[in-house]
């Protein structure tokens, strides 16, 4: 044992040291169940990528697999001849995103600022109220027959980005972030005449980044992976969010139908298989392209709630 | 922090000092009293057979029928107990390979690698269950599917995965793992960094095998993580997740009796609209239960340690 521990150093960062055989058993073992599990994640997107480029023929005969057996981009070049309605459902969620993420991110952190400030007599009782509706509930239909009957959501863009404004979670998070700035800068800017709310926009919020990205970031994702309010609320087939018009392309064949007659493509020869995948590729990409750049932020986030406490 | 204790204000005198920030908390509060208490209010349709004709208060008074009727159908227990054994197989599951990933890499040598393979097991997380359902479909689909593919490439009979539901409980839990897995590494991971570090280098020094390090150092220091975790997760235990199971499951009757949870049972009679007094009642039945899970978790949390517990 003692010769494999020379220092304190090389026990620990064993890379230029020969490895002990307790970390040759774990690294035999941990990293080919991590490579596997990273390969699992991977494979399913390479499946539907090649089936993407897969003729239908070959499809329908082989089945969908990561190797394209016979290429062909006949599945884009239908996509393509006949885009408006993704195009739109990509405008719809845009506009969703952007909205409802900026202002979901500006109420919750404004709710949550007001919460921690220590001179505010009532926020206990606020707090409760905010935090009591994350233990009951009063159920889907009653939420979805005042959004329909009496708040007249059906068929409008608001349906699908004023039910998700308020997070509680996200407000509680705000509130402890928030919370642990020192009360006395708070204290000397009202000394000096601020008013709450500008010392909210002015001084505390420049110094929220950290959670104003973490909540803005997953507030965006949220909208953006949305198609719940679609299908309760939006027959019209103009808003239909991004992720709804997948889902009714890929889970109603009337749906293909009508895309393809809508640009004058004779329906029978829709390469209906080898479609699916490359409407789920082209409804994917961005999310995946810009993982790379984005992901870092959420990592931090997470981590940032995670060592919380 | 010096708040004034020695002059008790008056209710109006407070609603002066208070009122901008009053006003800054009004958007959020009129949007949860709409989204979140009216409907509460709306539970009292639970109790009654109601119509459209009469709306909700007109409709006649049932009492307690639509609970007994739900309650003595078979479906209640089917739903629940799917509901309750999928969220403790996903914690079990899920859990442990979140825990066992993070542990391999945080000894990970490489940076670049460790990043990766990070980054790829996190993928998954970001994208909406509708592709995951295009992903399964891929996968499970009797004529096209890739498993089916390979299956026959071997000389075995394809298996009509959408047609029965003996596979699925499987079929589930894998995809949950599949697309979730990724975000709980990174917690947990963020939780064995915290770990101190200077306890690893003395047990190596001392002798400690990585095994050996990872029992004694690793795994108490993230205990109390772990226990916070499962515990708030519990505390959700009837709470199903929709988006996983009505994208991969869909309207398939075929599959209801190994796969529908409550949350889909009510969202397929929400969609239908036949009987309104039956499905608040269900979805009643179903925020009593969560109700009195989350406070019995989150009051065990908090025995635990202060910190954690969210009240």
């Amino acid at each position: 044992m003692s010769k494999t521990v020379k220092t304190a150093k090389s026990a620990v960062r064993t890379r230029r040291r020969p490895m002990s055989k307790d970390v040759i058993c774990f690294k035999g073992i941990g990293y080919p169940l991590i490579f596997a599990a990273a390969a699992l994640c991977l494979v399913p997107f390479l499946i539907v990528i090649g089936s993407s480029f897969t003729s239908e023929s070959y499809i329908i005969r082989n089945g969908y697999s990561i190797w394209p057996g016979d290429w062909s981009l006949e599945s884009y070049q239908t996509i393509f001849r006949s885009p408006m309605a993704i195009i739109r459902a990509y405008g719809v969620t845009i506009f969703v995103t952007v909205v409802g993420t900026v202002l979901s991110v500006f109420l919750n952190t404004m709710a949550g600022y007001v919460l921690q400030r220590k001179d505010f007599g009532w926020r206990n009782k606020f707090s409760f109220y905010y935090f009591f509706t994350t233990l009951f509930s009063g159920g889907l239909m009653p939420w979805y027959m005042l959004c329909v009957k009496y708040l007249h959501l059906k068929d409008s863009i608001w349906s699908m980005i004023l039910p998700g404004l308020i997070s509680v979670w996200n407000i509680l998070l705000v509130k402890g972030f928030m919370g642990g700035i020192p009360y006395e800068m708070t204290e000397s800017a009202k000394i000096d005449g601020a008013g709450d709310f500008s010392i909210f926009l002015r001084l505390i919020w420049p110094l929220s980044k950290p959670v104003v990205a973490t909540i803005g970031l997953f507030t965006a994702l949220m909208y953006w992976n949305d198609w719940y309010n679609s299908m309760l609320f939006i027959n019209n087939s103009n808003l239909y969010s991004l992720q709804y018009q997948l889902y009714k392309l890929i889970n109603d064949a009337r749906e293909l139908r009508r895309i393809a007659e809508e640009s004058g493509i004779v329906v029978d020869s829709v390469p209906i298989e080898s479609m699916k995948m490359a409407l789920t590729v082209v409804v994917t990409g961005p999310i995946v392209l810009l993982y790379p750049f984005i992901q870092k932020y959420f990592v931090k986030g997470l981590t940032l709630g995670a060592v919380k406490g | 922090m010096k708040i004034d204790k020695v002059n008790k204000k008056s209710f109006f005198q407070n609603f002066k000092r208070y009122r901008t920030m009053l006003l800054m908390l009004l958007p959020s509060v009129v949007l949860v009293f709409v989204f979140s208490y009216l409907p509460i209010g709306g539970l009292v349709m639970a109790f009654k057979r109601f119509n459209y004709s009469d709306g909700i208060w007109g409709s006649p008074w049932v009492g307690w029928d639509n609970f007994k009727f739900f309650l003595t159908s078979g479906k209640a227990l089917s739903v629940t107990r799917n509901t309750a054994l999928y969220n403790l197989a996903f914690i079990v599951i899920n859990t442990t390979l979140e825990i066992a990933f993070a542990i391999i890499l945080s000894e990970m040598a490489g940076k670049w690698l460790k990043k990766i393979t990070q980054s790829i097991i996190f993928l998954p997380y970001f994208i909406s269950w509708v592709i995951v359902g295009s992903i399964a479909y891929g996968l499970l689909s009797y004529e096209t599917g890739t498993l089916n593919g390979l299956l026959g490439s071997m000389g075995i009979d394809p298996v009509n995965f959408y047609g029965e539901s003996g596979w699925w409980p499987l079929i589930i839990v894998a995809f949950s793992a599949w697309k979730g897995v990724g975000y709980g590494v990174v917690v947990y991971l963020a939780a064995i960094l915290g770990v101190d570090g200077s306890l690893h280098e003395a047990a190596a020094i001392d002798g400690a095998s990585i095994f050996q390090r990872i029992r004694y150092i690793t795994l108490p220091g993230i205990t109390s993580t772990v226990i916070t975790l499962t515990l708030l997760a519990l505390g959700k235990i009837f709470r199903g997740n929709l988006d996983l199971f009505y994208q991969l499951v869909g309207q398939n009757g075929a599959l209801f009796d190994k796969t529908d949870v409550i949350d889909t049972y009510v969202f397929r009679m929400t969609i239908a609209a036949t009987d309104v007094g039956q499905t608040v009642a269900i979805g009643f039945y179903q925020s009593v239960l969560c109700f009195i899970t989350i406070i019995a978790a989150n009051w065990l949390v908090k025995k635990k340690d202060e910190n954690y517990s969210l009240f």
